[in-house]
């Protein structure tokens, strides 16, 4: 059953409403990843020997799990592009190709801390890890729900109707993905 | 500003379906009038349970270990648990619920001129979740253990061990509760925030809008700027709980301190979240009943706009003798006294709103003035706990509970009864009975100052917070102090005694009380031209705007107020 | 004077002032606040008004009346907080030079107190150990060094005006200096649990040579049984 409101249609601020709701979602979830962050970095300053435990972790996972976020961030791109240009089935695959973007993170993640836990590095292993698993496991969590949801709209684009929530949901993945940039270096690189 | 075609003002409102029907029709409506009924009945049913709660360990106090009526005896675990729960519902399960989430829901489709919030099936899984918080609260009371006795603040480790709170179930639920409902009202703040910004009838310019609805969508932003580092706190807490992970555990390299910055980097925001909407609801009922425009109504929005903003600063006033660095103390000392200026300019152009006025005194109109006076005590008793020199002294006393209980509950039962009997004609059809609703403003609003009143003074003597028994300290269980927390406690019961007043004429006026006209109280914001109630959809034809929403008094007309959608 | 609360300490009298100013300012500002409100609800009232007028707030001479409170009530926002500063700082950023040191250890639910002994020297063999009830001399400064052995408490002393929170891991230093001689309370002031409302403690205050004799009276017991103090400090509430 849609729910289409006049409210919905209208635009007093000429922005299209939904992305005006994207942009108040993202604020509400920098706040979050913010305060896991900025707890996590003051930690971090006042306990040194907490590189010493983030020498164990898996740069390579890191660093090929930001490679395949920006490039399912290419194809959100190339799915709006398609959505602009009317090509609903376009603008699905694209963003289906997204989608198995994040499922690659997921299972490279899942590797990396099946390694990681079989070798003693748990949530419950110190300091470091307990915000390691807790950051990552929130960005995670969030991808899966970026998936989840980009299916829908894929699955709705495909019939070539709201196209304008391709867009939406492409700003939502580029903002985990920025997420990630910013885990990526605090939580692998910073030794 | 917006051009939205004319088709949409003059065609009949194609609203996007027809209502659902019976008891699906309260179970899955969108309709946001309806969502805002369960969150504001929700809010009512949660402040009777919390205002037992109120009732039953003061009497503890007031009768140290007396078997209380309707309830038995009060031993030192159930106290907590009560005063933390109390204090809990009040905030989050009160107040939110209804001058955020009832009054937002109701206020702003209306007041913009709209049929419906612009995402209705999100407003609608907003209050599904907000009730299974209210749910997961309510269970967590009577989980093996008990519920969470470490008070609303939940500092760790008491909150983080089982070993120390003794209730492991109780605080992991507690938790969750929280976190449910935080979720819930992030879903909710986009609706009021998109709604606003982008739904507004044609002609309806930023500053046509009215107060009330500026306030609950600058609140929103607040809320959602502000609780996310708690809810990243949250999960760390429930981490901790359950997961064996060490964030608060000072015993494992972790820090209990963290949790308080955390919590009230967002607490102290949220008072002014919970504030706004009620300051909003004042607004718009002290124009209506003293036919005045607001008085500098740009400048309103910008000292609210400023309160806001300066909110985010001044949260560590809640830790100076927590152990933090005492250099800090200095800066948020300086940003929180600093504070009390827009919030006193916003008073001052409230109370300059009445000037020139030709004021009736309604029922709503009572309320709203009592909001300012009594609120008026709890901003100047602010300052003495801003004053971080005599925070040392006044900080965990009696003081600040009365301190907070002078902003609070002007905030949530003065505002909250404001706002109640004001729309009450709009939303049910009904007029509610003057002589009722007078009585009742009385019998609530005398006992409440007796309740508080005295707490003032128990706190300069020294008395201690959340001690179920003042008997075991010598200094405090003096003749006249006990007499004071008597008094108080006898306040308590008259005062919710004369809320049955309420609850009477709330249901009889409902279903029985004169029929309300569309404008009863002859205002001049878009809801009132409407049918009472609206029918769903809100209007048949969509109104347009073409002036401010307080022209009252406007020279060279005959009558004294012009809606906002009446042709030039 | 914070209404029947003696005095005793030496900053208790200049928190009592910080009080008493903040009264007097917020006071007037409060009393001149509801007049003018009460006032207003009288004047224009609509049985003497029937008709209201149309005031749009950027009248001059309107204005003033926000403007001028306005800029008065930041010049009385900068007195308090001046003030506030002096007197947090005396007491939370100060040291004076210390004649005396105590251990304060808060644990679920007693306070234990660790007392120098006959040498002085607080972490000795004559330290005397005593729960719930502090003893220390009038017009000697102390430093007390607060601990906690599990979750935050707070050590309250209504009659010092002095409060400071306790924190697990940690040693807070503070300071008082009694400047009267009375049995007075110590309250646990952040919530510790189901026996927070039994933690209560005594403060005995007495003259320099009183509390000599009862130092020496106790910390030659202490020194005659030798206890293991490292023990005492990081057990458990086994003794």
């Amino acid at each position: 059953m849609s729910v289409k409101t006049i409210a919905t249609q209208r635009a007093s601020m000429n922005i299209p409403t939904g992305r005006l709701a994207v942009w108040w979602v993202l604020l509400s979830e920098i706040v979050i990843f913010g305060g896991v962050l900025a707890s996590y970095i003051l930690h971090r300053l006042g306990h040194p020997e907490w590189a010493e435990q983030a020498a164990h972790t898996n740069v390579w996972a890191g660093a090929f799990n930001t490679l395949v976020l920006l490039t399912s961030s290419l194809s959100a791109v190339l799915a709006h592009q398609a959505a602009e240009k009317g090509d609903g089935p376009k603008a699905a695959r694209l963003l289906q190709l997204t989608v198995f973007g994040g499922l690659v993170f997921l299972i490279v993640k899942t590797f990396e801390w099946r390694e990681e836990i079989i070798h003693g590095y748990t949530l419950q292993a110190g300091g470091f890890w307990s915000y390691y698993y807790t950051a990552a496991g929130l960005h995670a969590f969030h991808v899966l729900a970026g998936m989840v949801i980009m299916l829908w709209v894929a699955n709705t684009a495909r019939k070539n109707q709201e196209l304008h929530r391709v867009e939406n949901i492409g700003i939502y993945w580029h903002f985990v993905d920025i997420v990630w940039i910013f885990l990526f270096p605090l939580l692998y690189i910073a030794k | 500003m917006s051009h939205t075609t004319t088709v949409e003002a003059h065609a009949p409102a194609p609203h996007g379906h027809a209502e659902p029907n019976g008891f699906m029709k309260y179970l899955w409506s969108t309709d946001h009038k309806i969502i805002s009924f369960q969150y504001m009945f929700t809010g009512m049913a949660m402040a009777l349970i919390a205002g037992f709660m109120a009732y039953v360990f003061r009497m503890q106090i007031a009768y140290p270990g007396l078997n209380v009526p309707l309830f038995g005896h009060v031993s030192p675990d159930v106290y907590n648990a009560l005063i933390t729960n109390h204090g809990s519902i009040m905030v989050f399960w009160v107040a939110m619920p209804v001058l955020l989430a009832g009054f937002g829901n109701y206020l702003i489709p209306l007041m913009c001129g709209c049929d419906d919030m612009v995402f209705p099936r999100i407003n609608r899984l907003s209050y599904q979740l907000f009730l299974l918080s209210a749910i997961v609260l309510l269970v967590s009371l009577f989980v093996p253990g008990g519920g969470f006795g470490g008070a609303w603040t939940a500092y760790p480790p008491l909150s983080a061990q089982a070993k120390y709170s003794l209730t492991p179930m109780g605080s992991t639920l507690w938790v969750i509760a929280v976190a449910l409902e935080f979720v819930a009202f992030l879903l909710g703040g986009i609706n009021f925030i998109v709604t606003a910004m982008n739904a507004r009838a044609p002609g309806m310019r930023a500053f046509d809008v009215p107060l009330v609805v500026w306030f609950i969508v600058v609140a929103s932003l607040l809320f959602m700027a502000s609780v996310g580092p708690l809810i990243a706190g949250a999960v760390m807490l429930l981490f901790d709980q359950n997961l064996g992970t060490a964030f608060y555990n000072p015993t494992r390299g972790g820090d209990p301190v963290l949790w308080q910055h955390l919590f009230w980097f967002f607490g102290h925001p949220e008072v002014y979240v919970v504030l706004l909407p009620a300051m909003g609801i004042v607004a718009e009922i002290i124009t209506v009943f003293a036919r005045k425009k607001m008085f500098a109504y740009k400048t309103v929005i910008y000292t609210v706009i400023a309160t806001g903003a300066l909110s985010f600063f001044v949260w560590a006033h809640h830790q100076f003798v927590a152990g933090i660095d005492p250099r800090m103390a200095n800066v948020f000392t300086v940003t929180t006294v600093l504070i009390s200026i827009p919030i006193a300019e916003m008073c001052f152009l409230y109370i300059a709103t009445l000037y020139g006025g030709s004021i009736r005194f309604t029922t709503p109109m009572l309320w709203a003035l009592a909001f300012m006076a009594e609120f008026l005590i709890g901003g100047v008793t602010g300052i003495y706990l801003g004053a971080s020199g005599a925070d040392i002294f006044f900080h965990d006393t009696y003081f600040v509970v009365a301190h907070f209980h002078y902003t609070f509950y002007p905030i949530a039962i003065i505002g909250g009864m404001a706002g109640l009997t004001h729309w009450f004609p709009k939303m049910f059809g009904r007029m509610m009975s003057e002589r009722l609703g007078k009585i009742h403003f009385w019998g609530t609003i005398i006992p409440f100052n007796f309740i508080f009143i005295p707490m003032f003074f128990l706190g300069l003597s020294g008395e201690h917070r959340r001690i179920y028994d003042y008997t075991h300290f010598p200094d405090l269980a003096t003749p006249e102090m006990q007499a004071l927390r008597i008094m108080s406690t006898v306040a308590l019961v008259v005062m919710l005694l004369f809320q049955f007043v309420f609850l009477w004429n709330f249901i009889v006026s409902a279903f029985r009380g004169r029929k309300a006209e569309r404008n009863p109280w002859k205002a001049t914001t878009l809801e009132w031209t409407t049918e009472s109630p609206p029918p769903h959809g809100n209007w048949a034809e969509l109104p347009t705007v073409h002036r401010g929403p307080y022209e009252y008094a406007t020279p060279g007309r005959d009558t004294d107020y012009w809606p906002q959608n009446e042709k030039a | 004077m914070l209404l029947n609360l003696p005095r005793a300490a030496t900053f208790a009298g200049e928190i009592d002032g910080l009080v008493v100013l903040v009264t007097w300012l917020v006071g007037v500002w409060f009393f001149a606040t509801q007049i003018m409100f009460f006032w207003l609800m009288w004047r224009f009232r609509a049985g003497a008004n029937p008709k209201s007028q149309y005031i749009t707030g950027k009248e001059p001479h309107l204005k003033r009346w926000i403007n001028i409170p306005h800029l008065l009530i930041l010049l009385c926002d900068i007195v308090i907080i001046v003030a506030a500063v002096r007197v947090w700082v005396r007491v939370k950023q100060t040291l004076p030079p210390a004649d005396d040191t105590v251990r304060i250890v808060g644990q679920q639910w007693t306070w234990a107190f660790q007392h120098s002994g006959s040498d002085g020297a607080l972490d000795t063999a004559d330290d005397v150990w005593t729960s719930d009830t502090l003893h220390v001399a009038e017009g000697k400064t102390y430093h007390f060094l607060l601990e906690s052995r599990d979750v935050l408490h707070s050590f309250f002393v209504p009659v010092f005006r002095l409060k400071q929170d306790a924190i697990p891991g940690r040693t807070i230093t503070g300071w008082f200096k009694p400047t009267r001689t009375g049995t007075y309370d110590i309250l646990c002031a952040e919530i510790c649990g189901i026996g927070h409302g039994i933690m209560g403690g005594r403060v005995v205050i007495a003259s320099a040579e009183q509390h000599a004799a009862w130092v020496q009276q106790h910390s030659a017991v202490a020194s005659a049984t030798p206890t293991d103090t490292t023990a005492v400090a990081s057990a458990g509430a086994s003794n």
